[in-house]
């Protein structure tokens, strides 16, 4: 495979940008002008994770055409994977210092581990179920829509209903995933002090590490037959089955890895925000993901990673500056971007490149795809 | 000697026999059953005292001194004479609390009860009747047959003859035919009550109990009936909520195309109209605040379709044939609408009053429907009704039809296509805010109102069959029916979670909804 | 000829829309290497036929057999494809974003499975064949431009040569010379006689003067079913056919 230049700066970018952070916290004295506070390490981690799962998203709908709207639900997953595994790290630190039950199930007053708690103290085990849970929830789901040609704005709304649902049911006290207000507290990952400044710079490392790899792996799909493929599919999906190819197939296959790439973010955001809860399965979080990619520019792998810093930089910066203008910002860019831009930023220094979408459709035929 | 032991025996028991006569010394007692007896006999004895003294026994102020007079206590802690009324000076230490158990208690009751079976105004004797039946007595059953004989009043006469129907059904001692003929009675009445005492005596051998049995059954299966019949009451409650919600989507998505993710937020601004026109009436025209709701219907519609229209010209007409970015465009103004109504009316709810006549609830037979439910229903099928009536016999209508059938030809034949399409959405949006009026009603309003409805009315769209207005209405009406049918199986979250992953499965296997359209445009 | 050399078999297929007979007791029989025209008027029920086929469409009754004894009605679209039924579309349905020579390369028969696909290196065969391909359809020198660039005959020849590159047994080929010029139709015409050397055709096409000039035998549907068939000059004598097709 060869990289491109975009590519290789990306890399050396992320992975150069999270080691000089990591690097300048550990070695500096807090003093010190170079010292980078950790606060500003657990923020970068935290946009990192957020670039997995829009490199997810894009290569689901930048490649496949499939738009989700229900992709954080797969990041949530992850996280909550992880979340478990950190909550039996808890040990006997916990409030109620009971060695056995994470303290949410002895405020319950429950005796006993549920059965699909068991595990999740090993930390392979839990890591595995990172990639399993997403992986085998986007299988049966994706396997479902796909094999039925349910398409377009139809599966996006139900990848809303499902993140929907699942915000729902993780509410819920007796799912035995902490309700309302999820999984918190937690203390040690691996044996490590969570909250120490090594651990948080150690976590921006690996978050990078990770992200590099998800990219150069969505790189080699995009790039592959198989990728083209899936472009074609994107474009005109009845054209590829009478040439003898099963979209159903590809989208599953892109739609699976989309979900795992997606949970593993969601992993290593837990134990850098220290926190999961069942807000991360707000649609409003899916879809904001979605405008990352845009905002980046669809179907660029180097967009979705921009585009999710970018956009998620300005939340921070707006929050902290002009809160109550956040939402005209973000609900601005959303209608500026499908209306003005829709190759995103990636867009603006590129020509018109064979992987981008053709984004203009006669209004007459796709009028008929919905309606018909 | 024997005559001797005869004449101490007579006068050991004398004070015995003379209390069995005395209800007013057997109540003078330290032992549970001989007081409960004294209630019973009390009660039957005609004694004109009798309700005062049995009232201050029930409230623990009944006393007695050693020499059996009874005494009864004011709230200031006085004494006096139970009969005569006369105060009476005595030590705490002298009068003894008559006391009572459980047992004398429900005997108490039945016996207030009876008392008051005489009672002059009717209301009382109802009430009295309700609560001899409640206690089922068989103790009772005498002071009934008084009362029955006096009765002229035939609801109360109805109800007194529940009541002793009840207490001779408990009876073990009484007749058989009687108690069958209790039986048909307490079937009669039918309700949890009834069903009770039948059941109580259903387990006995011999004809009572089997008559019993099935007069338990019997009304079991009336009962789960009326209970249905409640369920699909609170169904179609629920889905003609979601049918208002998804009426204004079934135009802009099912009819039009466009996908609408702000549609949620047409509904909360009918419902700010709903608020803001009752300010201004309260403020202005405080005569006619009844009739805001009325005032609301037509403002939010406008409100609501021409915000629309602006929507339509100046977002959606640059997004046609593109239905992704529509969607993600419509989000982002879903944002931005919730955050200009959140800086003008602030975050939290804002109360929207029930005027009188939507308040309160009626009961049909064993139904129970809360008038603002009702209304809601039956507006919500207004809507749908003069929705299709506008869709198919306005010269809009047939314009509306004719573009989104084929939009060229449309334009060929002089069609202003780009104002059909405005329009069409500025209905479907102003039919959105009229939904806000009505869910103003059982919903906070809030900024946040319309985004717990975006995806239900979605579903009820997709899952009627797109385009298809009559499928929107059973598509909402079943989904309301199913949820509130599994409600009491799973609880509400649960039954919600269940109904959107069935929709899921069904959507999947029919991703043209329940009654899709068909037609070559389909296959094309 | 006997059975055996039939390839294509459609006995009494109906497919209706919402009460509208698209197809009507349609019957047709096309023998190994046949190449068969089909013409009829708008609504006749040729491109529901090709749906039919190519699995698209599932008609309503009807038999459709392909070869001895495939039933086609039980397969999907890529099912069909893999047994070797190639179709062009009315409209050139190419893979804008990608190069002629992808577009080739997506089309050449092979293994369709992602397992497959997500490996797969461009092989020396796969290179012979395409450059063949690029050759018969003269497109070797646009080989590296995107197909959207493609004036819209070149984008139909690409599509005819995907159509090659799958190497069906059976071409559908719907409307092939619509929008072309003369010299475009007539080279057209050369093409698939060249194709129908080694493979069975069926043609729909409106253009009379095409038809004439591909001189094979004729099918004329009208209103779903089988008007006349014949060659071309015998079917276009006929009387009844004169009178909704040509006649018009």
């Amino acid at each position: 495979m060869k990289l491109d230049r975009a590519a290789i700066l990306t890399i050396v970018l992320v992975f150069g940008a999270a080691l000089v952070m990591a690097a300048l916290n550990q070695m500096t004295p807090p003093a010190s002008a170079m010292h980078v506070p950790t606060y500003v390490i657990a923020l970068a981690g935290k946009y990192l994770c957020f670039a997995m799962l829009a490199l997810a998203v894009d290569l689901v709908w930048g490649f496949a055409g499939i738009l989700s709207l229900g992709h954080a639900a797969f990041f949530a997953l992850g996280g909550y994977a992880m979340g478990m595994y950190l909550m039996r790290q808890i040990g006997d630190r916990g409030v109620y210092g009971n060695p056995n039950l994470p303290d949410f199930m002895v405020f319950l007053g429950w005796k006993q581990l549920p059965w699909y708690w068991h595990g999740f103290e090993w930390f392979g085990f839990a890591m595995l179920m990172v990639v399993l849970v997403p992986g085998v929830l986007a299988a049966v789901f994706g396997w479902l829509a796909f094999r039925s040609r349910v398409t377009g704005v139809y599966l996006s709304i139900i990848t809303q209903a499902l993140t929907y649902a699942l915000l729902l049911a993780f509410f819920r006290n007796d799912m035995g995933f902490g309700g309302n207000n999820g999984m918190t507290d937690f203390k040690a990952i691996l044996g490590f002090n969570i909250q120490a400044d090594s651990t948080r710079s150690a976590l921006l490392v690996i978050s990078a590490l990770f992200l590099c790899g998800q990219f150069l792996l969505a790189r080699f799909v995009v790039g592959s037959r198989f990728g083209k493929i899936l472009i074609a599919v994107r474009d005109t999906e009845s054209r590829t089955r009478f040439l003898g190819y099963r979209p159903e197939s590809y989208k599953l296959v892109v739609w699976v890895l989309s979900a795992v790439m997606a949970g593993i973010g969601g992993a290593l955001y837990v134990p850098q925000v220290g926190i999961i809860n069942p807000s991360e399965f707000a649609p409003g979080n899916s879809i904001e993901a979605v405008i990352w990619v845009a905002v980046g520019g669809r179907g660029t792998l180097v967009g979705a990673i921009l585009g999710a810093i970018l956009v998620n930089f300005g939340k921070t910066w707006f929050t902290s500056v002009l809160p109550e203008l956040w939402l005209y910002a973000l609900g601005a860019m959303f209608i500026l971007v499908t209306l003005f831009l829709p190759r995103g930023v990636v867009g603006l220094f590129r020509r018109r490149s064979r992987l981008e979408p053709e984004p203009e459709v006669p209004a007459a035929s796709a009028a008929q795809e919905v309606t018909g | 000697m024997l005559r001797l032991l005869a004449l101490l025996l007579l006068l050991l028991c004398g004070p015995l026999v003379a209390h069995a006569d005395d209800p007013l010394a057997e109540l003078a007692s330290g032992s549970f059953d001989t007081v409960r007896q004294g209630v019973e006999d009390l009660a039957q004895s005609g004694n004109p005292n009798a309700a005062k003294i049995l009232s201050a026994l029930q409230n623990g102020q009944l006393y007695y001194l050693p020499d059996h007079t009874l005494l009864i206590q004011a709230d200031d802690g006085s004494y006096a004479n139970a009969i005569t009324g006369k105060a009476v000076s005595d030590d705490d230490a002298e009068a003894r609390s008559v006391r009572i158990n459980n047992s004398i208690r429900s005997v108490l009751d039945a016996a207030l009860g009876s008392l008051r079976l005489f009672d002059p105004n009717p209301s009382v004797r109802l009430n009295a009747a309700g609560a001899v039946f409640d206690a089922h007595q068989p103790a009772a059953i005498p002071a009934l047959d008084r009362a029955l004989a006096k009765e002229t009043d035939s609801a109360v006469k109805t109800r007194m003859q529940q009541a002793r129907a009840a207490a001779v059904l408990s009876d073990p001692g009484a007749a058989q035919d009687a108690r069958l003929a209790a039986v048909p009675v307490l079937r009669a009445r039918g309700d949890e009550a009834a069903r009770g005492v039948l059941a109580s005596v259903a387990d006995q051998p011999g004809p009572v109990g089997a008559a019993a049995k099935a007069a338990v059954a019997s009304i079991d299966r009336v009962l789960q009936l009326w209970s249905l019949a409640q369920s699909v009451y609170y169904g179609i409650s629920l889905g003609s909520v979601l049918l208002l919600a998804a009426a204004g989507l079934a135009i802009t998505f099912g009819v039009m195309g466009v996908i609408n993710m702000a549609h949620g937020e047409m509904v909360m601004l009918g419902a700010y109209t709903t608020f803001v026109v009752q300010q201004v009436m309260h403020a202005y025209v405080p005569s006619l605040y009844g009739g805001s709701l009325l005032v609301a219907i037509p403002m939010a519609f406008l409100v609501a379709g021409l915000i629309g229209v602006v929507i339509e010209r100046s977002l959606i007409r640059w997004l046609y044939g593109r239905p992704l970015e529509t969607l993600l465009a419509t989000w982002g103004l879903s944002l931005v609408l919730q955050q200009v109504v959140r800086s003008l009316f602030g975050a939290d709810n804002r109360n929207v009053t029930t005027p009188d006549w939507m308040s309160g609830a009626t009961q049909l037979g064993g139904l129970t429907l809360t008038w603002n439910r009702t209304y809601i229903i039956l507006f919500a099928f207004l809507v749908m009704a003069a929705l299709m009536a506008a869709l198919r016999y306005t010269p809009l209508g047939l314009r509306m039809r004719a573009v989104t059938q084929n939009r060229r030809m449309a334009a060929a034949m002089g069609i202003r296509t780009p104002w059909i399409d405005a329009l069409t959405f500025g209905l479907g949006s102003g039919v959105a805010g009229i939904a806000g009026v009505a869910l103003s009603q059982i919903d906070n309003v809030s900024p946040n109102l319309g985004q717990g409805y975006i995806i239900d009315s979605f579903m009820v769209v997709v899952f009627g069959g797109v385009g298809n207005l009559w499928g929107t209405t059973l598509g909402a009406l079943t989904l309301g029916i199913v949820n509130k049918f599994l409600e009491p199986i799973a609880g509400a979250v649960l039954g919600k979670i269940v109904v959107l992953v069935l929709l899921i499965l069904f959507v999947q296997r029919n991703p043209r909804g329940m009654f899709p359209l068909k037609g070559r445009a389909v296959e094309a | 000829m006997s059975e055996g050399d039939t390839l294509l078999y459609l006995d009494g297929v109906t497919v209706t829309f919402d009460g509208f007979r698209a197809l009507n007791a349609l019957s047709l029989v096309l023998e190994q290497g046949e190449m068969r025209a089909v013409i009829g008027p708008n609504g006749a029920g040729k491109t529901t036929m090709m749906d039919v086929i190519t699995g698209k469409t599932r008609p309503d009754t009807g038999k459709v057999m392909f070869g001895k004894d495939t039933d086609l009605t039980r397969l999907d679209e890529p099912a069909i494809a893999s047994l070797g039924i190639g179709r062009k579309f009315q409209k050139p349905t190419v893979f804008e974003p990608h190069t002629v020579w992808d577009n080739l390369l997506l089309a050449l028969a092979g293994d369709r499975a992602p397992r497959f696909t997500l490996f797969a290196r461009q092989t020396a065969d796969e290179k012979r064949r395409i450059e063949q391909i690029l050759e018969t359809t003269r497109l070797t020198d646009v080989r590296h431009r995107a197909a959207a660039d493609l004036s819209h005959g070149q984008k139909q020849w690409l599509e005819i040569g995907m159509l090659l590159a799958q190497e069906p047994q059976l071409l559908l080929v719907d409307e092939p010379v619509a929008g072309m010029t003369d010299a475009e139709t007539e080279q057209t015409a050369v093409l698939l006689r060249e194709i129908n050397r080694t493979r069975s055709v069926v043609v729909v096409e409106h253009d009379m003067a095409f038809v004439r000039a591909l001189d094979v035998k004729v099918t004329v549907l009208n209103e779903g079913s089988v008007l006349a068939e014949g060659p071309i000059d015998l079917v276009s004598d006929d009387p009844k056919v004169i009178e909704v097709y040509l006649g018009r």
